[in-house]
């Protein structure tokens, strides 16, 4: 049963093939038997899961019919829980408890869904690998030796492998779309303002944005039916009319138009994922989409832009951490100075300070001009290469990522790793929906598909990516986890 | 050397919205600490800021008040430094689109002379909480109460040549925004505060001198000490052949002395960049209009229609206008009492005195506007003199009763019947024999020696124009 699709739950729930708590205890068991090597949870919320599984169905048996009633959700550690510990991967929050709940975990909770724990990540969202979370890196179920992908690592291993559901993610330059690609799941960044941030521990408030990673196109649509919608808490949130985004799902293809840009095939991609890429574009053509190249002349510019916007961003919010109110507080400080230093030197990890302290460069007197200004520019462009890529295609489709999941330890640069996003980051810069779904295997791992559509066309891209799952099998492969482990069927 | 001396002034006001800048927080004055700080006031992780529209509402209505232009795109940034009574480690303001531009106020010099004051202008941004250093043996208390009061920054032009400009400009900057009712505007309670820039160049050169900044001035009288005092040390620097070093100090009240504040803070770089998590406020004309239909009048307005209205003297009406409440139990004063000169004579003069006495603020007096135009109809119809009603306006301090009982209570009411005069008289012309004469023989003058001994003799209760008439028909 843990295998299964939202939507078969769903029926099974409904149709009393299956109750929530059997459902809950079947995840809890596999997270005892995966977590340890998977590392994908930093807290699991065993008794708690259990008691909303009891009242689902309890609320099921009154006759209840929220749309994610019993089924079993994980939470990216960076979404407020209250009185759950939340920590954005960091030391800097081991202790911290959160007072009160992220609208989208109220949304999910709303509407039913039982909240298994909160999912591992890099620290503060800033990574490619899950390898700078202070709970160590979490494992790709389909090769322990590499990276999950990140930052939203955790939860896209703990899909892929069954030790949850469902789960939520945030992107800021990828953070759902290359591990959803890594561990070969489906994963949706909604355009900026369709989700609330409202309770989401911010890395660049300007990019961030919460999205579902799930096992299916139609499950992408069911939770972001559930996440999306303006909130009064968030001023970026975007009043726009409620929209059924399952309704579109099974729209012919006939007529799409489906741009590739030609900056997305060049050097620096793995030949066997363009090979891959290819071929999932050649299916698509033959429910009947039209395929053209498209120019993107700004993508060289957009990682060098983002990796100043977002670290800028980041420098101020994360000043809020100085041991003063919560989070940890370094041993008997000698002045505030000293408390102030010492907390945050020894309560962030490398790669967090190393983005603080190139945003901070990037703002300083004399530099911002140079840096954040002509970044601002930058983005600009980049929007304007999407918005007129758009006046010719109805969506943009290329590979997520360059290479499939890396080894471990294996990027000794940061730089290098930068460049794994270099086809996401774009999207976040021009506040684009995106999504990225399995479309084949390169040395026996999952790579994933990028589809990118207009601001707000949330619709589009699931309906292409729905419609691409109806013909392929990609995303219905399973890792063969360690054998040693025990499974159980629920 | 002579020396110029160029002054401007950043003031600071706190908006008196029920909630803060971006939380729904109350903002009373005086809570219990951290009674009024939620989680976004604590800057718990993943909390944003929500723009309380009548922050904006009230920004606007300064700048309307002071002909200012409005910023139909005005942006928040994000001011970044480390403190522990800034929550977030930022504070949210306003860089280079301010809500409220250019304006202009004019102020009354000494003189009586008037003088445009450029206003620069005018951000909103968000108050830090307080920092606590007593009682807590060493540590640090930290009240968050405060954090996040809206705050509107008024910057003028280097305009102001003295520290009675500084004051004049600053008076006339709290009438107004007490007229607008945007602000408390309480210096003392720290509801409005000053910050001036002050420097000194040659009388005759262009080029400003370098200036220093003065924090911490909590009253109109500290200003004027503030900048005084540090007008003399600068003119003391540069006689002694030194320089000025730009710097911020801070004003003493105790010593009436300003002194450097650490160098540090004022290297700081506070590395501002738009506040990515607001937008922008976009203002349209319709906007600034409907908040123009809702000003009131405004004390030069006011003033102006006082001297032509009520016939009272600029300086009068000046004197009147200056705070809303004061103009305001004026009105009804004069109103009630028919009597607009007496009613602004015993406004500015009897119930100032009164007020300044105990230090009361207007709304305290005992004597509300109400009473005191009874008084002065009691002043009118004769009832009592005006000399009486300076013993029954004292009267009506302690006893809250009505004036006409006041009066009847103490025995004040004037004596105006005729044979009682006429027996007062007829003593005073029989103990005054040479008076009496004098008159008689042409000097006329002297009836007032005479009325005076009636008055004393009555205590003050006789009529004098009666006195004085009854007077001239039986020595004549």
């Amino acid at each position: 049963m843990i295998e299964k699709t939202v939507a078969e739950l769903s029926a099974a729930l409904a149709a009393g093939e299956t109750t929530s708590v059997a459902l809950t205890q079947a995840y809890l068991d596999q997270i005892a038997a995966h977590n340890e090597t998977l590392n994908a949870y930093i807290t699991v919320c065993a008794d708690s899961a259990l008691a909303q599984a009891r009242a689902a169905d309890e609320a099921r048996a009154a006759g209840s019919t929220a749309p994610l009633l019993g089924i079993p959700i994980a939470h990216k550690d960076l979404f407020c829980t209250e009185g759950v510990k939340t920590t954005s991967g960091s030391k800097i929050l081991h202790n911290f408890i959160s007072p009160y709940d992220a609208t989208v975990v109220e949304r999910m909770q709303a509407a039913g869904a039982v909240m298994l724990g909160k999912t591992n990540m890099d620290e503060f969202a800033m990574g490619s690998s899950n390898e700078s979370s202070y709970y160590g890196a979490a494992r790709n179920p389909w090769n322990l030796d590499r990276v999950p992908g990140g930052s939203s690592g955790g939860s896209a291993a703990a899909v892929a492998a069954d030790l949850c559901a469902m789960a939520t993610g945030t992107d800021t330059g990828g953070s759902i779309r290359q591990p959803a690609a890594f561990c070969g799941i489906t994963g949706l960044k909604p355009s900026y303002g369709r989700v609330s941030r409202w309770g989401m521990i911010a890395y660049a408030s300007s990019l961030d944005q919460a999205g579902p990673l799930c096992k299916t196109a139609e499950d992408a649509a069911i939770l972001l039916n559930v996440m999306a919608g303006v909130d009064d808490k968030d001023s970026t949130s975007i009043d726009l009319p409620t929209e059924d985004f399952s309704a579109a799902l099974n729209d012919s293809l006939e007529g799409l138009r489906i741009g590739l840009p030609k900056q997305h095939f060049a050097e620096g991609l793995n030949p066997a994922i363009d090979r891959a890429i290819r071929s999932a574009v050649a299916e698509l053509e033959k429910l009947g989409a039209v395929v053209k190249e498209i120019d993107l002349p700004n993508s060289d510019l957009a990682i060098s832009a983002y990796y100043v916007i977002a670290p800028a961003e980041a420098s101020a919010n994360l000043s809020r951490f100085d041991g003063v109110r919560y989070g940890y507080r370094c041993e008997n400080p000698v002045d505030l100075e000293d408390m102030y230093k010492r907390s945050r030197s020894e309560g962030f990890g490398e790669e967090v300070k190393r983005r603080i302290m190139i945003g901070t460069y990037a703002l300083s007197a004399g530099f911002y001009d140079a840096y954040y200004r002509k970044a601002q520019k930058i983005r600009r462009l980049v929007k304007e290469d999407y918005a007129r890529a758009f006046e010719e295609v109805d969506v943009i489709i290329g590979p997520t990522t360059p290479s499939p999941a890396f080894e471990l330890d294996s990027m000794k640069d940061s730089v290098t790793m930068y460049l794994e996003d270099i086809y996401t980051i774009a999207l976040n810069l021009a506040g684009l929906p995106g999504m990225s779904v399995p479309a084949g295997f390169v040395d026996g791992l999952p790579i994933g598909m990028q589809i990118v559509a207009k601001d707000y066309a949330e619709a589009k891209l699931l309906n292409v990516a729905h419609q691409f799952q109806q013909v392929t099998d990609w995303h219905k492969q399973k890792p063969a986890l360690s054998t040693a482990a025990k499974t159980k069927e629920a | 050397m002579q020396y110029e001396t160029v002054i401007g002034l950043e003031v600071h006001v706190q908006l008196s919205t029920e909630s803060k800048l971006f939380s729904g927080s109350a903002t009373k004055f005086g809570a219990e600490p951290n009674t009024q700080a939620n989680i976004f006031d604590l800057a718990m992780p993943g909390t944003l800021p929500v723009l309380n529209g009548k922050a904006v509402a009230m920004a606007v209505k300064f700048g309307v008040a002071i002909g200012a232009e409005i910023g139909k795109h005005s942006v928040f940034d994000r001011k970044n430094y480390f403190y522990p009574d800034l929550p977030k480690g930022y504070q949210v303001s306003q860089l280079d689109y301010p809500t409220v531009g250019k304006g202009t106020l004019t102020v009354t010099l000494d003189d009586g002379s008037e003088k445009v004051i450029g206003v620069t202008r005018a951000h909103m941004e968000e108050d830090a909480g307080k920092s606590l250093h007593e009682d807590y043996q060493g540590m640090t208390g930290i009240d968050l109460n405060r954090a996040g009061t809206p705050l509107l920054e008024i910057v003028s032009e280097p305009d102001l040549r003295s520290a009675k400009e500084a004051v004049a400009y600053l008076k006339k900057l709290h009438s107004i925004i007490r007229y607008l009712d945007i602000s408390d505007a309480i210096m003392a309670q720290g509801s409005m505060r000053c910050d001036a820039n002050v420097s000194i160049r040659p009388v005759g050169q262009e080029e400003f001198g370098t200036r220093t900044e003065i924090k911490n001035i909590n009253s109109f009288k500290f200003v004027e000490r503030a900048i005084n005092y540090e007008v003399q040390r600068q003119k003391d620097v540069l006689e002694d052949g030194g320089r000025i070093v730009q710097e911020t100090r801070l004003y003493d009240a105790d010593k009436d002395e300003t002194r450097s504040m650490r160098s540090k803070e004022v290297a700081n770089d506070y590395r501002y960049f738009p506040e990515p998590d607001l937008l922008p406020i976009v203002i349209d004309d319709a906007y600034i209009e409907a908040i123009r239909a809702t000003l009131p009048e405004l004390p030069d307005t006011r003033g102006a229609r006082f001297v032509s209205e009520y016939g009272l003297s600029e300086y009068d009406a000046g004197v009147l206008v200056a705070t809303r409440e004061m103009a305001d139990y004026f009105e009804t004063t004069a109103k009630l009492s028919g009597d607009a000169k007496l009613a602004a004579n015993w406004v500015s003069q009897d119930l100032q005195a009164l007020l300044n006495k105990h230090g009361w603020e207007l709304d305290e007096s005992p004597i509300q506007a109400e009473r005191l135009a009874m008084l002065i109809q009691r002043i009118k119809d004769n009832t009592i003199s005006g000399k009486i009603a300076k013993t029954v306006f004292d009267a009506m301090l302690d006893d809250s009763s009505d004036v006409d009982a006041i009066i009847e209570a103490k025995g004040l009411k004037q004596v105006t019947d005729s044979g009682a005069l006429e027996s007062l008289v007829d003593k005073v012309i029989a103990e005054n024999p040479d008076q009496a004469q004098q008159y008689r023989d042409g000097k006329v003058q002297v009836i007032g020696f005479l009325v005076g001994q009636c008055m004393q003799l009555s205590k003050g209760k006789a009529n004098p124009a009666q006195v004085n008439e009854i007077l001239r028909g039986k020595l004549s």
